[in-house]
């Protein structure tokens, strides 16, 4: 078993196919891609493969230290940058293909006109502790 | 037979107080006394023994005490404690309020103080309460042990009082529902045993207030988890034995004469449970009482949702008028915010708003629910266009 980020991001990513704000869609279709999302997550939680799903705010600062004694240094947020996570689904899977291939489900979540949207989204690997056997 | 377990919980106070009593130090008897619990659980399902409160206490001092001779042992040093258990089993109510208010002691952090009281007092268990908070299990036994060590160090002799105590289970009780803790009802358990603890109208205030929120929880939500504004909700569905008990509680307290912070705040939603249908809604007096509660707490939160039932009494550009005076960062002010504009018939900059709302929603059921009213807006926008 390996443990997949399928990572989805506000910005950053390619433009999707069906590219409409999620505000622009109708009622009936931000019920059906909430429905969706929703379902995707207990199915994964049924088959055994679910471990972790988070969304996270738009909203973010910059930090670093400042030296000792000094409080931190915050800076932002920033309009422009160019990457923004939106939130993740963490998955332990038992190959990189099936970590794909759930990736491209959720990338097919329902939007405007019930269509899929198609959006791209980032699959990473974690990476594991060392194996046991090493020879 | 099988054992309530929440039945069992509600003699932990009186137990921990015993052994507190008896010169048990605080961290190591709580730690007894939980050893106790889960021995009971096995042990009753046999045999209920005729005094659970003493069955308790003989396990846990026996618990207690072998736990300070292996730490005693262990660190080499003469064990403090000997075999003979003392006189003086019979805790008084004091003793249990004295541990509420250890567990809210002023110098622990909120979480410290929300998770000690509910291990504590409430007699759940380090996992119930890692689960109910979703963080590691590990994570909330240090923070449990930590928070035993802060309050040992400040001392027994200056614990918080009864105002840090309501700040507590106010918290608990907003943290709602996850896990196999329902961490509402075990809230209004606590505070319920507060009432009987001190003769304070403003505990009860927050027990009617823990109440007459609960009694709306069925309708709160949609079985996925999606929220149904008050307006909306089925209120044949609101709890009404639980509304009358709050109603009742509220009543009483009010009747005493020193209005606080928690009653005020009851009676809002009182006035909201005394609607049978929304258009019902005493907009004009929940007004009156929101004027009350900024005498207690001017927080930008209460001045937020004045401006709503400003808008509902008065109409939408006196709550805007209202909302004016707001500090805007706070949150889920562009909810109000496009509610009011709405309102006031203003779609277009109301779907923006909703937009903004969505966008900067604390909670994911609270963004999908800004991000509908926006579709929604936008959707009857552009049948206006076309017709």
């Amino acid at each position: 078993m390996a443990k997949y980020l399928l990572l989805k991001h506000y910005r950053g990513a390619p433009a999707p196919v069906n590219n409409v704000p999620m505000d622009r869609w109708t009622p009936d279709e931000v019920e059906a891609h909430v429905r969706f999302m929703h379902d995707f997550a207990a199915r994964l939680e049924s088959s055994g493969e679910f471990v972790d799903a988070q969304a996270l705010s738009p909203d973010g600062v910059w930090v670093r230290s400042d030296g000792e004694g000094r409080p931190p240094v915050t800076d932002g947020p920033f309009a422009e940058t160019k990457d923004l996570i939106a939130g993740w689904m963490v998955v332990d899977v038992d190959s990189y293909e099936r970590a794909v291939e759930l990736a491209g489900e959720l990338s097919a979540a329902p939007g405007a006109g019930g269509e899929p949207i198609h959006e791209w989204l980032e699959v990473r690997p974690f990476l594991s502790a060392p194996p046991t056997v090493t020879q | 037979m099988t054992v309530d377990a929440v039945e069992l919980r509600t003699l932990v106070p009186r137990v921990l107080s015993v052994l507190v009593g008896r010169g048990a130090d605080f961290a190591t008897a709580e730690d007894a006394v939980q050893e106790a619990l889960i021995r009971a659980l096995t042990a009753w399902e046999t045999e209920l023994p005729a005094d659970p409160t003493g069955w308790l206490v003989t396990v846990a001092w026996r618990v207690f005490l072998d736990m300070a001779r292996s730490d005693a042992a262990r660190r080499a040093r003469e064990a403090r404690v000997d075999g003979e258990v003392p006189a003086g089993t019979v805790p008084s109510a004091d003793d249990t309020l004295h541990l509420y208010f250890l567990c809210a002691h002023p110098d622990l952090t909120p979480s410290s103080a929300v998770a000690l009281t509910l291990r504590a007092v409430g007699g759940l268990t380090t996992r119930q309460i890692a689960q109910a908070y979703l963080v590691p299990e590990a994570t909330m036994a240090q923070r449990i042990s930590r928070a035993k060590r802060t309050v040992a160090q400040a001392g027994l002799h200056r614990p918080g009082d009864v105002r840090t105590v309501m700040r507590v289970l106010y918290l608990v009780f907003n943290e709602g529902y996850s896990g196999d803790v329902d961490l509402a009802a075990e809230a209004i358990r606590l505070t319920r045993q507060l009432t009987s603890l001190v003769d304070d109208p403003e505990v009860d205030g927050l027990l009617a207030l823990m109440l007459l929120h609960h009694a709306r929880r069925a309708s709160r939500t949609r079985p996925d988890g999606s929220i149904v504004p008050l307006a909306e909700q089925d209120r044949s569905q609101w709890d009404t034995t639980l509304v009358a008990e709050g109603v009742d509680i509220l009543q009483a307290a009010l009747a005493r004469g020193q209005l606080g912070e928690y009653q005020a705040q009851a009676a809002i939603a009182a006035l909201h449970a005394d609607a049978m249908r929304v258009e019902e809604t005493d907009w004009v007096q929940i007004v009156e009482w929101y004027d009350e509660l900024l005498r207690f707490a001017d927080t930008p939160i209460v001045r937020l949702n004045r401006a709503v039932a400003v808008g509902e009494a008065d109409g939408p550009l006196a709550g805007l008028a209202a909302l004016a005076g707001v500090d805007e960062h706070v949150p889920r002010y562009e909810a109000v915010a496009a509610y009011l504009h709405e309102k006031n018939g203003d779609l277009e900059l109301a779907a923006r708003l909703y937009a903004d709302a969505a966008r900067n929603a604390p909670s994911l059921a609270e963004r999908d629910h800004q991000t509908r009213q926006a579709a929604r807006l936008n959707q009857q926008l552009q049948h206006g266009d076309r017709s």
